[in-house]
């Protein structure tokens, strides 16, 4: 018999109660496996409501910063767009080029998804609602991400097209001198926290965010976070590895129909995880807002369930890095390059030694 | 020294450049709030209130007066300045009735619209200021002849006073 805990506020006991119920119908063996599908299809409907709805928001949020209205035609404010534009995408034709090498262009699609559905797994969206608490979590996230740049560097090269290979080897360059700064960054709050387990990090923060309470090297690892991961997605103003202008549409110039989707997809599912893992480490996930020992205030905070808190944090750093996409322009890959190793690498370094000496001496929170 | 100034200069460009992408973000970030700044038109649904500025040249209109006169000499100013042969003016003789002199007078002013690249020029030439552009854009037409105007109404003349 199934019984089902359903609360807004904790979802550990309705997943477990699912999980009991699988174990006792079927053998532990196949009940498990049966729980694993179940995670799987979540996470795959997930990223579809996912991809669908921001390529409509960023859309819109982008025609609103330029004094332009976006879609307007297709449904009531123009929401089933990306509905349309998927649909066209899976009907086109998926073309291959007579000179490419067909295995690895076929499997670059698959590998590019892969990252961001491995990452997905670690990411707490709520109270109970996590697949894999590892104790080394976020290091967990900062390595798998960087797969994604093996699927950007496969099409580049299986595609047989300059342009393509430029555009991957550029994306190879960006992600692997950001991931340096992305890494620093979170570790300044790893500092803190003293564990790498991302519920102990959320847990950590239920008297308050450790952007209030890490002191000034928070703030200054946040920004850094927030410029180095946006580069590591290939968004703008980094987006060298798609530069339209210069190279066409870089590693993907040759993918079409429902591969090009493919790419399209991992993007907005690793500005997601990006967007998420920064509410995680420096906004508490889905704790909410806390201030130290002010009970009717957190009380009355807790009334709001986690996965709102959750989703509406990540929501204001995916504005924040829309803002920033469609302010600046975009950098020349030497002022990339330029930016990381000279400025942002030894700020966060020096960042990173601050905050020790603030957890040190006890200057924080 | 030079170390100091150095890295005054590394730490300056780094706020210089804080500081002017804020001022880019506060631009965008007040036309985000402010939908009133959207420039888009939606323009089969506002077709009623849509009103064109000014400044937007859709074709050449022969402006005429409620007693069905216009300012045209048939100089053929226009003709000449026209780069693409757009404009054709078609003369007629006519007697005076004042003075009973012939006079040359318009017949028709051919305009064709299909050839017409917008340029102005023909406004700027024309002596006596009897054309300009007009504001409206629907020219879309099923017949190709349609779009070759005679732009002076029938039983026009021209408006006395202007031949001096």
């Amino acid at each position: 018999m199934i019984l089902l805990n359903f609360s807004i506020y904790d979802f550990s006991d309705f997943i477990n109660s699912i999980d009991t119920w699988l174990v006792e119908t079927f053998s532990p063996t196949i009940g498990h496996l049966i729980g694993l599908v179940l995670v799987g299809t979540c996470f795959l409907l997930f990223t579809a409501l996912l991809g669908l709805s921001l390529v409509y928001i960023e859309r819109k949020v982008c025609a609103f910063f330029q004094q332009r209205l976006g879609p307007m035609r297709v449904g009531p404010f123009g929401t089933a767009q990306t509905i349309a534009d998927i649909i066209k995408l899976i009907f086109k034709e998926s073309l291959i080029t007579k000179q490419s090498d067909k295995f690895l262009f076929n499997l670059a699609a698959f590998v590019i998804m892969m990252a961001p559905f491995i990452v997905l797994s670690a990411i707490p969206f709520a109270k109970g609602l996590q697949a894999l608490d590892m104790d080394i979590g976020l290091f967990f996230i900062i390595s798998v991400s960087s797969i994604g740049v093996t699927g950007i560097l496969l099409a580049g090269w299986s595609s047989n097209n300059k342009y393509s290979l430029i555009g991957a080897m550029r994306s190879g360059a960006q992600i692997v001198s950001y991931e340096l700064s992305v890494a620093i960054s979170l570790m300044t709050i790893v500092i803190l926290t003293g564990s790498l387990q991302l519920s102990e990090i959320i847990a950590s923060q239920s008297n308050g965010w450790w952007i209030f309470k890490g002191n000034i090297p928070a703030i200054i690892a946040f920004v850094i976070y927030i410029i180095a991961s946006t580069a590591e997605t290939n968004r703008g103003p980094f987006d060298m590895a798609e530069a339209e202008s210069e190279i066409t549409a870089g590693f993907h110039t040759e993918y079409s129909g429902i591969k090009f989707a493919y790419f399209f997809l991992a993007e907005y599912v690793n500005f997601f995880i990006i967007s998420a893992v920064g509410a995680t480490v420096f906004f508490g996930g889905w704790m909410p807002l806390h201030i130290g020992d002010a009970t009717f205030f957190n009380n009355a905070m807790d009334f709001i369930p986690p996965i709102i808190w959750f989703f509406g944090k990540v929501a204001v750093i995916m504005y924040f890095l829309m803002w920033f996409k469609w302010t600046f322009p975009r950098l020349r890959i030497d002022q990339l390059l330029t930016l990381e190793w000279k400025y942002l690498l030894p700020i966060s370094i020096v960042n990173l030694l601050l905050m020790s000496i603030v957890a040190l001496k006890g200057w924080h929170w | 020294m030079r170390i100091i100034k150095n890295i005054g200069q590394y730490f300056g460009e780094i706020f210089h450049a804080i500081k002017s992408l804020l001022t880019g973000m506060k631009i965008t970030g007040y036309y985000f709030f402010h939908p009133k700044e959207i420039v888009t038109q939606q323009y089969p649904e506002n077709r009623d209130t849509l009103k064109m500025f000014d400044r937007f040249r859709g074709e050449v209109v022969l402006i005429h007066d409620s007693n069905n006169e216009h300012r045209c000499t048939g100089c053929s100013a226009c003709e000449l300045a026209c780069p693409n042969g757009t404009i054709e003016i078609i003369n007629k003789k006519e007697i005076d009735p004042e003075t009973g002199k012939s006079t040359k007078a318009i017949d028709q002013f051919v305009y064709h619209l299909s050839m017409c690249t917008f340029c102005n020029l023909c406004i700027i030439a024309c002596p006596t200021d009897a054309i300009k552009m007009a504001q409206t854009f629907e020219h879309s037409v099923f017949d190709r002849s349609k779009l070759t105007k005679v732009l002076n109404n029938p039983g026009s003349k021209l408006m006395p006073g202007i031949r001096e």
